[in-house]
């Protein structure tokens, strides 16, 4: 195929060339710069300003003199800092995996009924991945509003005492992983749906001869057959989550009292609210080490899914 | 249908009928926790429109908030009529359009490029634009700002507080993922039919203008939405970077000026919330079988 594209053009010409003309017929030469554009915006405005990050980090407030690891000396001493990373774990964390097994357990009810019925129940199911997420968390905010929550009255109505929540700060953390998890079980949900439907019924009919349980058939059958696809959807998740901003931003804006900051919205606060814009460079490349792990694995889950085809 | 297998595979001997009666009782269960987990999923988009019928009066009256007594349209007709709201609104527009055709212009061309005409470190440029996909916004927003300062320095032109920056911006977010999405739709046409092509004599340009991009259409209607609603729903660059009302986008304009200092006026806040999500919304409710394609593509494809 190759030279094909190489020699059909030069063939069918009898007219001398100048070399520069030769090479913009190079098959390699327009394939360059067919990608140029898309080369020149990942160099300018992705990979430039993540190595900047790096170099805007080692500066002083001022950004007048470099001071080295000054900036990530003075996050070590502080006591806010530690309650980010502990928060940021926390959130990424206990979310992913609330997103994980709710988005398994609804793919599996979806699966369950006739495939006629399904297609219905799983629009109304991705709805909340599709509303921008600033825009559905305003929802929440107001119904966890302190005065007029509806959620409150619905407790209320249950008997069940109102919940401050986002006013104290162990609801304020469970109230922001909530939200993370209404926004982001939907995906999971879609994805794990197309993976079940890609489970041979074949497999399921052996186990059920052999006498499995259901239990044993989701343990031995569905999870094995689905691991990639649980493991890649759960690393993109740990990204999305970490580096989170909207969420926390609109519920808590990091309150009360820093304490669901995560290192998206202190980054922000520090960076461009406090002017600090070195400090705050320095929060937010600590999101690089998580980041770098999973997608190592994911890379490797690609190229190596990549090779048996 | 997993509950019917205790049917099947219980010791006790199996009767007949129990199998199909396990297999109704499964499939009740089933419907219960779906209506369970929709009205989970669905409740806030749910009290957006009910709060968004509602007066100030009736909200502020601690009464039932989940029913409406005097529905009224006036929170619509407020923020509609507001010349503020619509300039949002036509920020976000423009931007999200801009966005659009320009993410689709770039990556398509691209994918095309990494996908069949292999060149110089083309393997390496495709897993480099798998990973800029995975660089998220927050890492990105502080040097950003920086730049931009140093361009206004030396170049003179001001970036800061300008809408149309974002049309910069923003494809930084879309383009890594609808060329990668391009790359895999590409990937998965037969290499005879653009062999088939080129031996006929056509250019790689209309081999990709009439061939590729009539095959991978609906890949590119699902990188078409994503582009779209990642750069409806984006906050942080335009929180960011811009300022003034007259420069910002729908969902930055709703959170900075309808919640002013501790007055909230909850039904306007929510009628431009719902008006904010109702794009997005709409083209998803039409084309929700591309929305998902390209959804499971992004992770599963490559």
């Amino acid at each position: 195929m190759a030279d094909v594209a190489a020699r059909n053009p030069a063939d069918l010409s009898t007219q001398p060339r100048s070399g520069l003309h030769k090479l913009m017929q190079r098959k390699s030469t327009i394939a360059f710069l067919m990608a140029l554009p898309l080369i020149l915006l990942i160099t300018i405005l992705v990979a430039y300003p993540a190595g900047y990050a790096v170099y805007l980090a080692t500066l002083n407030k001022g950004m007048t003199r470099f001071v080295g690891f000054g900036n990530f000396e003075f996050l070590f001493g502080r006591d806010t800092f530690w309650l980010v990373v502990y928060q940021s774990c926390l959130f990424a964390i206990t979310a992913v995996i609330f997103k994980a097994i709710i988005g398994f357990v609804v793919a599996h009810f979806v699966h369950n009924i006739p495939s006629k019925g399904q297609r219905k129940w799983r629009g109304m199911l991705l709805v909340p991945w599709v509303i921008p997420p600033a825009m559905s968390t305003l929802a929440w905010l107001w119904l966890f509003d302190p005065s007029y929550s509806a959620l409150n009255w619905l407790l209320g109505f249950f008997g069940i005492e109102g919940i401050p929540w986002t006013g104290e700060a162990g609801w304020a953390r469970f109230s922001v992983i909530l939200v993370n998890v209404w926004i982001g079980s939907p995906f999971f949900m879609i994805m794990y749906l197309a993976a079940l439907k890609s489970v041979p019924e074949q497999l399921y009919e052996a186990a059920s001869i052999d006498g499995a349980t259901w239990w044993q058939r989701i343990w031995y059958v569905t999870l094995p057959m689905m691991r990639n696809i649980i493991a890649i959807t759960a690393l993109f998740s740990l990204i999305v989550t970490f580096a989170n901003f909207d969420i926390v931003r609109v519920l808590t804006a990091g309150g009360p009292l820093n304490s669901t900051h995560i290192f998206g919205t202190w980054a922000f606060r520090v960076g461009i609210e406090g002017g600090d814009i070195p400090l705050g460079a320095a929060v937010s490349l600590f999101m690089v080490p998580i980041l770098a792990v999973a997608a190592t694995f994911i890379l490797r889950d690609i190229t190596k899914r990549g090779s048996e085809v | 249908m997993a509950d019917a297998s205790i049917a099947s595979g219980a010791p006790s001997r199996p009767k007949y009928g129990s199998m199909s009666r396990d297999r109704t009782w499964a499939l009740r269960w089933s419907y219960f926790f779906l209506v369970l987990f929709a009205i989970f999923f669905l409740m806030p988009p749910i009290y957006m429109l009910i709060t968004s019928l509602k007066t100030s009066a009736e909200i502020s009256a601690a009464t039932n908030p989940w029913w409406i007594s005097n529905p009224t349209l006036q929170n619509y007709i407020d923020l509609l009529s507001q010349n503020q709201f619509l300039v949002f609104f036509r920020n976000s527009a423009i931007v999200s359009i801009c966005v659009v055709i320009l993410t689709m212009m770039i990556s398509v061309i691209a994918a095309f490029a990494l996908a069949r005409m292999k060149f110089w470190g083309s393997a390496t440029l495709a897993t480099g634009v798998f990973l800029t996909y995975l660089i998220p916004e927050t890492l990105l927003f502080i040097p950003l700002f920086k730049m931009f300062a140093w361009v206004n320095e030396t170049l003179g032109i001001q970036l800061m507080n300008h809408w149309w920056t974002m049309i910069i911006l923003y494809p930084t977010l879309t383009v890594p993922f609808a060329t990668w999405i391009m790359i895999g739709y590409f990937a998965s046409i037969p290499k005879e039919l653009d062999e088939a092509a080129l031996i006929d004599g056509a250019t790689w340009m209309q081999t990709l203008t009439k061939i590729f991009i009539p095959v991978a259409l609906p890949g590119i209607i699902a990188a078409t939405i994503f582009t779209f609603t990642v750069s409806w729903a984006q906050f942080l660059y335009p929180l960011a970077f811009t300022t003034s009302t007259s420069e910002l986008v729908l969902p930055v304009g709703i959170i900075t000026t309808l919640i002013k200092g501790d007055v909230f006026n909850w039904g306007q806040i929510m009628t431009g919330a719902l008006l904010g999500a109702a794009p997005p919304l709409i083209i998803y409710a039409f084309l929700m079988d591309y929305y998902i394609a390209g959804l499971t593509a992004g992770a599963t494809k490559g």
